[in-house]
């Protein structure tokens, strides 16, 4: 419409990344040649919506008589969410090419499904996060199986696709109820009434399925069980977008629709929910990590109880909480994306070398990515001066204000939990003689995502402040 | 009256003239190779000689695909051809310009699957 140009110009970094799934259709059509020119296409691109969105941040409107948010909150998940696909594209290049499974449609689905995620990270309207969230699920479905001649992906994609087409069910009825009990779809209106509303029956009860859908999509214990065979059965780098971006998308929903008890100090009805699904995720994530001896499996548990982690902040339900689970996201992209793209670097074909011993020696075979992968599992494990330690330090801090400080003692206790199974890979990779016999082929273009990874996690370790700012300064 | 119908009769006439022309020039000037398969009973592609119930492959998922792509655009398209007048007068070009978008964003599907030999039926 003529009177909205401007709102189409604010609307850049989705128009960006939609023109680009256009564009790239078109080479894969036209050239034999997509290979080498898709993902630095996707690459700049992802770039390029990353920073204008942190240039942006300032310019933060509401679009499209109420549909979309532009700048502010959703900024910053945009630059994680570009980021975090940047890397896992840098990482794929030669990972492709190792498995010989080069599809032109990988590099369009991981861009769909970014559009997905800022479509989710943006919403005011419970449809458009239905749109969003359908589009980054069924691109993520396609993606867990492109590995189409191994059994295991394909075995990945079919659970991951029932058991998520089952999650959506909740979702929608949880929106068809949501509507039934306040008449529209708008959550600006949600937001408003919603201690008015929260007395009316329907609308908990499509409030909690809603939830469910979602506790889902985060990995959280009780609606973890997909994770780990999907997580292991997967493609390393399509892993690790799951596992990060994926992850922030669903937690940004959760925090859109949770608006009301974050700024108004509305009544936490959903408290004793939040409560009960971080508890069950840390502890569950971190002890049965325990007993874990493929590499991806384990930090497929790691997922689940970092999801916990991230709930606790939910739980607490204060503005502070909503700055520290978004701190907390974007330091977990960068240390998942890491230690998956170093999996994917050691990886031999067939699935093969994920296991503990095939990591044991690795510091005689390869002091570089050792390091790097020591780097990455103490971030996991949450030891300062590295990011993870703070994402970690501010959600408890917030569960401790809103007076939960028995959910930051399990918090807490958990981490000392998970610390053994993180420190036992430094410990195979350092104090091990090598099992195994193989020479890695480093790919320079995965380096360089590890090094950007592992860049982005001391820069947030060493300055928190710098990213805590910017997320504070965009909150309302 | 009856000259009002003078201008059907003339397109009838220009019709069959024009059928009967295209008809006998082919037989005329193209070239005549008659192969065994060209002189069979035309039986919709089937052999006509030989059992009747032989199986054929449809390829269900690809029709289907295709299907929703026709589909979708014609959900979309419907309404908006039956208001285009209003809109037209009230956004000018504006009305026409995001439909313009969405169909080629959509062609682009199907231009996808016949550029990565989706119709090629073996």
């Amino acid at each position: 419409m003529p009177q909205n140009n401007y709102e189409y110009f604010l609307l850049m970094p989705q128009i960006i990344i939609a023109v680009g799934i256009v564009l790239s259709v078109l080479i894969e059509i036209t050239t034999k040649k997509s290979e080498q020119i898709l993902p630095w296409f996707s690459i700049a691109m992802f770039f390029g919506t990353a920073f204008y969105s942190v240039f942006n941040i300032n310019q933060n409107f509401v679009l499209f008589s109420g549909m979309i948010e532009v700048g502010g909150k959703p900024a910053i998940f945009n630059f994680i969410f570009n980021i975090g696909a940047a890397l896992v594209v840098l990482s794929s290049i030669d990972y492709l090419k190792k498995y010989g499974t080069y599809y032109g449609e990988y590099y369009i689905l991981i861009q769909s499904s970014v559009l997905g995620m800022m479509v989710m990270s943006g919403a005011k309207d419970i449809l458009m996060i239905f749109m969003g969230l359908e589009l980054m699920s069924i691109c993520f479905y396609v993606l867990a199986g492109i590995n189409r001649k191994k059994l295991s992906a394909n075995e990945a994609s079919m659970k991951y696709f029932l058991l998520g087409a089952f999650a959506t069910g909740f979702i929608v009825y949880g929106i068809a109820l949501l509507y039934g009990a306040t008449g529209t779809t708008s959550i600006q209106n949600l937001v408003e009434n919603f201690v008015t509303y929260s007395s009316n029956i329907i609308f908990v009860l499509g409030f909690v399925f809603f939830l469910i859908g979602f506790s889902f999509k985060i990995a959280a214990v009780p609606f973890h069980m997909w994770v780990p065979d999907v997580y292991q059965g997967s493609a390393t780098t399509v892993t690790s977008l799951m596992s990060t971006t994926g992850k922030a998308a669903a937690f940004s929903v959760l925090i859109i629709v949770l608006t009301a008890v974050f700024t108004f100090n509305a009544p936490n009805v959903f408290r004793p929910y939040f409560a009960t699904i971080s508890a069950l995720s840390m502890l569950f994530g971190s002890i049965v990590a325990i007993s874990q001896t493929n590499l991806k499996r384990m930090l497929a548990y790691s997922s689940i109880s970092h999801a916990g982690y991230m709930a606790i902040g939910l739980a607490a339900g204060n503005m502070f909480s909503v700055a520290g689970i978004i701190f907390y996201l974007a330091a977990y992209a960068f240390m998942n994306i890491g230690a998956f793209t170093i999996i994917s670097i050691v990886e031999g074909e067939d699935d093969s070398r994920t296991d503990f011993d095939s990591f044991s020696g690795l510091n005689d075979k390869s002091p570089v990515l050792a390091a790097t992968m020591a780097l990455f599992m103490f971030a996991l494990a949450g030891i300062p001066p590295l990011a993870g330690f703070f994402g970690k330090y501010y959600v408890f801090i917030a569960a401790i204000q809103s007076k939960l400080t028995w959910l930051a003692i399990l918090g807490v206790l958990s981490s000392v939990i998970s610390v053994y199974f993180y420190i036992r890979v430094v410990v195979v990779m350092y104090f091990r003689e090598a099992s195994e016999d193989f020479k890695i082929n480093i790919s320079p273009y995965s380096l360089i995502a590890v090094v950007i990874a592992a860049f982005f996690i001391l820069v947030f370790g060493i300055l928190p402040d710098t990213l805590m700012n910017v997320i504070l300064s965009a909150l309302p | 009256m009856i000259l009002d119908y003078i201008p059907i009769f003339l397109v009838i006439i220009v019709s069959i003239i024009f059928g009967a022309v295209v008809i006998f020039s082919s037989t005329l000037f193209g070239p005549q190779r008659p192969t065994k398969i060209k002189l069979m009973p035309y039986e919709s592609g089937k052999n006509p000689v030989g059992t009747t119930h032989e199986r054929i492959s449809i390829k269900y998922y690809l029709v289907t695909m295709m299907f929703i792509i026709f589909d979708i655009e014609v959900v979309y398209v419907y309404p908006w051809a039956v208001e285009f007048k209003k809109l037209f007068g009230e956004h000018g070009i504006f009305a026409f310009i995001p439909m313009l978008i969405f169909l080629v964003v959509l062609e682009l599907g199907f231009l996808y699957l016949y550029a990565k030999g989706g119709l090629k039926w073996d």
